[in-house]
């Protein structure tokens, strides 16, 4: 494995690697609970506390694991976290808790978590895992609060519940229905293949013209 | 106790409230194994094999054992998953080792299928019994079912046509996805 700062650690999980619009993970929370930008800042902090959390844990005792069964104790590692956020949101969000229902304790299976476990948190030492997890965690909550914002503003109008548009607006129904969801996504994705051609594009065109006033 | 007809359990499970395009459960594979209908009828048929031994072993567990300790609902349901799938997987193997070379890596992928645990965490909330839920598992098996091979016959038609380069690759898929979606949004008003 190639040697990175802890700088890069952090930066390296909010775009590069961004776990939901890069590497397609954890999409299932991305695409669900994403109708309000309210509800994706809840799933965000969750999901933030679970991967922070399990991160230190998992780094920490990562010399008591035997190789064989990592995988089960990761996964009993993250469930229990996500019991903890479970409790802690429904004693302190309840309305929230119950928009979310059983994606909180679907956390669980959110594949994004489990590979910051395999990939980085087994391997680094518990400061580095830490800025890892936290970098992947505010990445994860960039694409949602996008989503979430793209979704909410066509779909309802509003941002947070305060109107944007006036009371003329027609809002867009399909936007917050499921089909909303992977539209969203899909245009983003579409939006971002467009932008990395552009760079590829003007890169291109550079080193031509330095290959020309070199010959 | 829900009091639901089984008819209609399984008709909203199935295309109604469907796991992967109304409720978002089972993407990975939705987008991992969507490229080849026949792969995906197999992964389709793996699921529906995992959601109804899951939710037989999820009805025991919320039966007899969370009754005393709800709070382990969530770890006891992952381990329970996680080891039923490599139950599976090893009796497979002993069984018929042409079907385990087929569904490869697949079948272990299913443990962190997000549908399998939606499916017992939805099938606890709605405190459904033992006939509620294993028609709620084949419901929702046969439309995810359904939904991957809708999606894969659309994906190999689409492979042959001239898509815009920025275009190619997930984002078309989730495009695809969503007007899937739209189209099964015109179920909803049957239940």
């Amino acid at each position: 494995m190639r040697h990175t700062t802890p700088s890069e650690d952090f930066i390296r999980g909010i775009w590069k690697e961004n776990p939901v619009l890069v590497q397609m993970l954890g999409l299932c929370p991305a695409l669900a609970v994403t109708n309000s930008v309210a509800n994706a800042l809840a799933m965000s902090a969750a999901t933030f506390f679970v991967i922070c959390c399990s991160s230190v844990l998992i780094s920490t005792c990562k010399r008591f694991i035997p190789h064989e069964v990592r995988i089960s104790a990761y996964i009993l590692v993250i469930a229990t976290f996500v019991t903890l956020a479970d409790m802690l949101l429904q004693a302190y969000a309840p309305a929230q808790h119950k928009e979310l229902g059983a994606f909180i304790a679907l956390i669980v299976v959110n594949c994004m978590i489990l590979g910051r476990q395999e990939a980085f948190s087994s391997k680094n030492t518990v400061f580095r895992s830490l800025l890892d997890a936290m970098g992947t965690g505010v990445g994860f909550t960039i694409a949602l609060v996008m989503m979430g914002g793209f979704r909410e503003i066509f779909g309802t109008g509003s941002f947070l519940g305060h109107s944007l548009f006036g009371p003329n607006f027609e809002p867009w129904v399909v936007m917050v229905l499921p089909a909303g969801g992977f539209l969203t996504l899909g245009f983003i994705l579409l939006a971002m293949g467009y932008i990395e051609k552009r760079k590829k594009m003007k890169a291109e065109t550079k080193a031509e013209k330095v290959a020309e006033v070199t010959s | 106790m829900s009091n639901q007809s089984l008819f209609s359990i399984f008709f909203s499970a199935m295309v109604v409230n469907n796991f992967t395009l109304a409720l978002f459960l089972g993407l990975c594979p939705f987008m991992g194994v969507s490229a080849r209908v026949e792969t995906a009828l197999r992964m389709g048929l793996a699921n529906i094999f995992v959601l109804v031994l899951t939710s037989i072993s999820a009805w025991f567990l919320n039966t007899y054992i969370l009754e005393t300790a709800p709070y382990l609902r969530i770890i006891s349901f992952i381990i329970v998953i996680a080891s039923l799938v490599q139950i599976v997987e090893m009796a497979i193997k002993r069984l018929s080792p042409t079907l385990f070379r087929q569904l490869g890596i697949y079948l272990p992928l299913i443990t962190t299928n997000c549908a399998i645990l939606g499916l017992a965490i939805f099938q606890t909330n709605r405190a459904y019994d033992f006939m509620q839920g294993l028609t709620f598992a084949i419901g929702a098996g046969l439309g995810l079912t359904l939904a991957l091979v809708l999606m894969a016959s659309i994906r190999e038609t689409v492979e042959f046509s001239d898509v815009p380069g920025i275009a190619r690759g997930t984002g078309l898929v989730l495009i695809i996805a969503g007007t899937l979606s739209m189209a099964f949004m015109g179920f909803a008003g049957l239940l």
